[in-house]
């Protein structure tokens, strides 16, 4: 799990170009929507082609992808429990 | 009666206010390209607005122009609504419909970026300038072959008198590529 969170943290630098953030920055339970990260609504759509394209996974709706797009580890712990 | 009062500027890695240089890139050689270029502009501003590098090369520099601009000038003097914004260039959103393209041509690994999708119109720079700085008046983008100031100023003129625009921000924002590139932003008042 630890190391799926770190590979995260780096594919989510590079998909929503975050230049100035370091993976190390990025804590894992932090929220990642109103949080320091300042994501907005297209940032939550990149979050969807990342999974689609990395890890095959689909977000069913929006609801799934409210509780999906918590956190880093909630991201982690879907595709855990999907793949 | 509009008057010119603000300038700035951007070609070749260098970047002019009011005709005087504000910024230059410290390693004026061909290997530094637009990318390092914009940023360093944009750390020599002390700017703090993450939303920056999510933004296309386009939206970049006229966001830049934009800030070197405001950055000895706010105007606190006018409400939102009367602040317009017109702006031009040649090359529309050439790389990022380019990108675009490249991101969907293969049917087999079809994954479009909503990212930069969002940056396939130009008219999006100025959305981006408006939201930085609250501007919610009449905005403008056009598409011409070089910068035509006297059309440009004929159309700020007209919003001028149609009462409800007291500031205009004119300029021309282009992006080709890593050697093609200028922006020129003139702000006229009333």
């Amino acid at each position: 799990m630890n190391q799926l969170i770190e590979q995260l943290k780096v594919q989510i630098i590079q998909q929503l170009n975050l230049e100035d953030v370091e993976p190390q920055e990025i804590n894992e339970d932090e929220v990642l929507f109103g949080g320091d990260l300042g994501l907005d609504s297209i940032d939550a759509l990149e979050l969807i082609v990342l999974l689609e394209r990395e890890y095959g996974i689909k977000i069913k709706n929006q609801e799934e992808g409210k509780e999906v797009f918590v956190s880093v580890r909630t991201i982690a712990e879907f595709i855990d429990q999907n793949s | 009666m509009m008057k010119f009062t603000q300038s700035c500027r951007i070609h070749e890695k260098k970047i002019y206010r009011n005709e005087a240089l504000f910024y230059s890139d410290q390693a004026l050689d061909d290997k530094t390209n637009f990318k390092t270029f914009i940023k360093g502009a944009y750390k020599y501003l002390g700017q703090s607005y993450p939303k920056f590098f999510k933004m296309d090369r386009l939206s970049k520099l006229g966001f830049i122009a934009a800030s070197v601009l405001f950055s000895d000038r706010v105007l606190s003097a006018y409400a939102p609504e009367e602040i317009a914004v017109v702006m031009a260039n040649r090359h529309s959103t050439l790389v990022t419909d380019t990108k675009h393209c490249e991101s969907i041509k293969n049917r087999e690994a079809y994954f479009p970026s909503p990212s930069v999708f969002v940056y396939t119109l130009p008219n999006i720079l100025v959305g981006e300038i408006c939201i930085r700085y609250g501007f919610k008046g009449e905005n403008a983008f056009f598409i011409s072959n070089q910068f035509d100031q006297d059309f440009m100023y004929q159309y700020a003129n007209l919003l001028f008198q149609s009462g409800e625009t007291k500031a205009c921000l004119v300029g021309w924002v282009d992006y080709k590529d890593e050697a093609d590139y200028s922006a020129i932003l003139h702000l006229l008042e009333t």
